[in-house]
């Protein structure tokens, strides 16, 4: 019994030890439909943990949803398992996030792209109207047919904030401009159609569209293809497409997940956590356009130089880009 | 208008592909007896077969054997079980299905760390369009150059392999001894038997075939439509193909022309959706999403007529004396 007694002792120091050794955070990640490699929203997300594993030698953990009804059980999950941050990626975990945060309330949890009101959620969103507005300016200054096309997601708000601040970027170079804009499907099943995302392209180019930009996911990865095979230009979202088809891709406006996801980790790990709202927009960083080799050769310094001015009266309040979630109405 | 219409019709025959080779690989298998609701599975074994093996290899043609290669071997899994060993078709067939969804998207994980997808296949790795000739000096002429420049012209090969595979089934099953024993086999195999033909080897040999119509529908998803292979890419076309099946009563010409409808309506929907239309105005999006299956229960329920299966469908066949 005494023998027992002390094993048992040695195990809870031994246990003690450990713990006191990954005294670190555990942190997680919990993907959106359409998987950690979706070449764009999640894959941003992932390639920011991934950062922060390298930096830090911190392991995390992530899960890749197959369907909807997991959302609440993966979360719970890494709650129960003593997961901290938890950080779910996606407007559809908004009521997952909501509920398990609620049950956990000393785990903290952070959310991208929607807003929960609870004070051990950090709600992280981005201005993508602006990133798209910047976009937009690039696409009408590189259509010669005056015409441009936007392929959408699932057809939701934020997906009509992007196409929103798109076209008013198109409008403001060319006035005269018309925008084609479809979109993908009702169901999360839309983010993962490339096929369809496809001929959505097909049928804007038909119509005489030739730069068309996407907010769909991994369905993008169809439209990039459809327009890389037609000649035409594609514009990527969310992490940087460029290199999928270089020549091709005229642009991708970049939405910092990967820093959110960071940030959200490193904050943890630093015992600098803060819950509550964070909006990112490019003053922030939090969203931008890419311009790497791969399209160098598709911008001009005409382009650069009017985008970059763009973008400073963005930051200073003279260029007021319109946004579809505050009224949920397109003026354009 | 015109130009818009055939564009439409254009976009009608690059989606009808793979529900005409999948419908018409059902038909081989269900006018021999063999119920084969494992069209969707064969399809979706096939398109990453021939996704993994084009991107690796980087020749389409490489491609697409493989994608064959894969759409049979289930098919014959199917054959072993319903065939040889008399298991429920059905069963074995929704068996395939899990088998294929399952089994890709594991593969596709361990093999390209990409989330079951293959990575995007280089321009040699796919199908390219064939342009027929003089489709480039056509194009101006009225009504006959957009006809033959846009609709005919400019497809990938599979394509046109899934239009020609139509009159080739006809002439095998209405004109051959192969086609007449197959579809006897279908319909009362104890006759068949009696006149000395094998069941086993005759519904063998349609499964088969029905195997490599799926490769070739399959392959035609990952590697000719799109540049790869994406988990659950045929989304329920297999079903669709069947349904299809059931609407054309299991013929060759009418099965064409139900994958052209279905092909049609969801060409249809994608042109039309945020566009104006005259008199009526913009019709929301949705209403065009569900109509493909709007019209199918209304054609099903009211204008088909009669669908009448090949009497020994589904049954396995049991020699009296064994």
């Amino acid at each position: 019994m005494k023998k027992l007694f002390a094993m048992s002792a040695a195990a809870s120091v031994m246990l003690a030890c450990a713990s006191a050794l990954a005294a670190d955070i555990q942190p997680a990640v919990l993907y959106d439909l359409g998987g950690k490699f979706d070449k764009s929203f999640n894959e941003a997300a992932h390639s920011g943990a991934q950062r922060f594993l390298e930096d830090t030698g911190i392991e995390y953990r992530d899960f890749e949803l197959q369907n909807d009804s997991q959302r609440e059980q993966a979360l719970r999950n890494f709650a129960r398992r003593g997961m901290n941050p938890i950080v779910a990626i996606g407007f559809s975990q908004a009521n997952a996030v909501e509920k398990v945060a609620a049950e956990y309330p000393d785990t903290q949890f952070a959310i991208v792209d929607m807003v929960v009101d609870l004070p051990n959620v950090r709600s992280i969103v981005f201005k993508e109207h602006e990133g798209s507005y910047i976009v937009g300016m690039l696409a009408a200054m590189a259509s010669e047919t005056g015409k441009v096309g936007f392929v959408g997601g699932m057809d939701i708000p934020l997906i009509r904030k992007f196409a929103c601040g798109y076209k008013q970027g198109v409008l403001a170079v060319n006035a005269d401009a018309e925008v084609f804009q479809n979109m993908t499907g009702t169901t999360g099943a839309a983010w993962n159609d490339p096929v369809k995302g496809g001929e959505l392209a097909k049928s804007q180019f038909d119509r005489g569209a030739d730069v068309v930009y996407h907010a769909a996911g991994a369905t993008g990865i169809g439209v990039l293809q459809a327009a890389a095979d037609a000649g035409k230009l594609g514009i990527g979202v969310d992490s940087n497409q460029n290199g999928l088809h270089p020549g091709s891709v005229l642009s991708s406006m970049i939405k910092r997940v990967d820093v959110a996801v960071y940030q959200a980790f490193d904050d943890a790990k630093n015992d600098n956590w803060t819950s509550g709202f964070e909006v990112l927009g490019l003053a922030e960083g939090g969203v931008d356009w890419a311009l790497d080799e791969n399209n160098a050769a598709l911008v001009t310094e005409e382009m650069k130089a009017a985008v970059a001015q763009a973008k400073n009266q963005i930051i200073s309040g003279e260029i007021v880009v319109h946004d579809y979630m505050s009224d949920q109405n397109c003026p354009f | 208008m015109f130009e818009t219409f055939i564009l439409l019709l254009d976009s009608t025959v690059r989606l009808s592909t793979p529900l005409l080779l999948a419908c018409l690989a059902g038909l081989y298998s269900e006018r021999a007896g063999i119920v084969d609701i494992g069209l969707e599975g064969k399809m979706l074994g096939a398109a990453f077969g021939a996704g993994a093996v084009g991107y690796l290899s980087g020749n389409a043609w490489v491609g697409l054997m493989a994608g064959i290669g894969v759409s049979v071997g289930l098919a014959l899994i199917h054959g072993f079980a319903s065939i040889t060993n008399r298991g429920n078709q059905i069963v074995s067939g929704v068996a395939i299905n899990f088998l294929a969804a399952g089994l890709t998207a594991l593969l596709g994980q361990s093999w390209f760390n990409q989330g079951g997808r293959t990575p995007t296949l280089s321009q040699g790795g796919r199908f390219q369009n064939i342009e027929l000739p003089f489709a480039e000096a056509l194009r101006d002429v009225p009504v006959i150059g957009p006809i033959y420049s846009e609709l005919l012209s400019g497809h990938n090969i599979l394509v046109y392999a899934a239009f020609a595979a139509v009159p080739l089934t006809w002439w095998v099953l209405f004109r051959t001894r192969f086609g007449l024993r197959l579809r006897a086999v279908g319909e009362n195999p104890a006759a068949v038997d009696t006149a000395g033909i094998s069941v086993v080897w005759l519904r063998y040999r349609a499964v088969i075939v029905c195997g490599m119509l799926c490769g070739l529908a399959g392959s035609y998803l990952s590697i000719a439509q799109s540049a790869g292979f994406i988990v659950n890419m045929t989304a329920g076309k297999g079903f669709i193909a069947l349904a299809a099946l059931i609407f054309a009563k299991w013929r060759p010409g009418y099965a064409m022309f139900a994958c052209l409808l279905f092909g049609f309506l969801d060409a249809l929907a994608i042109r039309l959706q945020g566009q104006e239309l005259p008199g009526i105005g913009e019709i929301p999006v949705q209403f065009f999403q569900a109509l493909p299956y709007i019209l199918t229960v209304i054609l099903l329920a009211g204008f088909i007529g009669k669908a009448v299966p090949p009497k020994a469908a589904g049954v396995p066949y049991l020699k009296e004396r064994t």
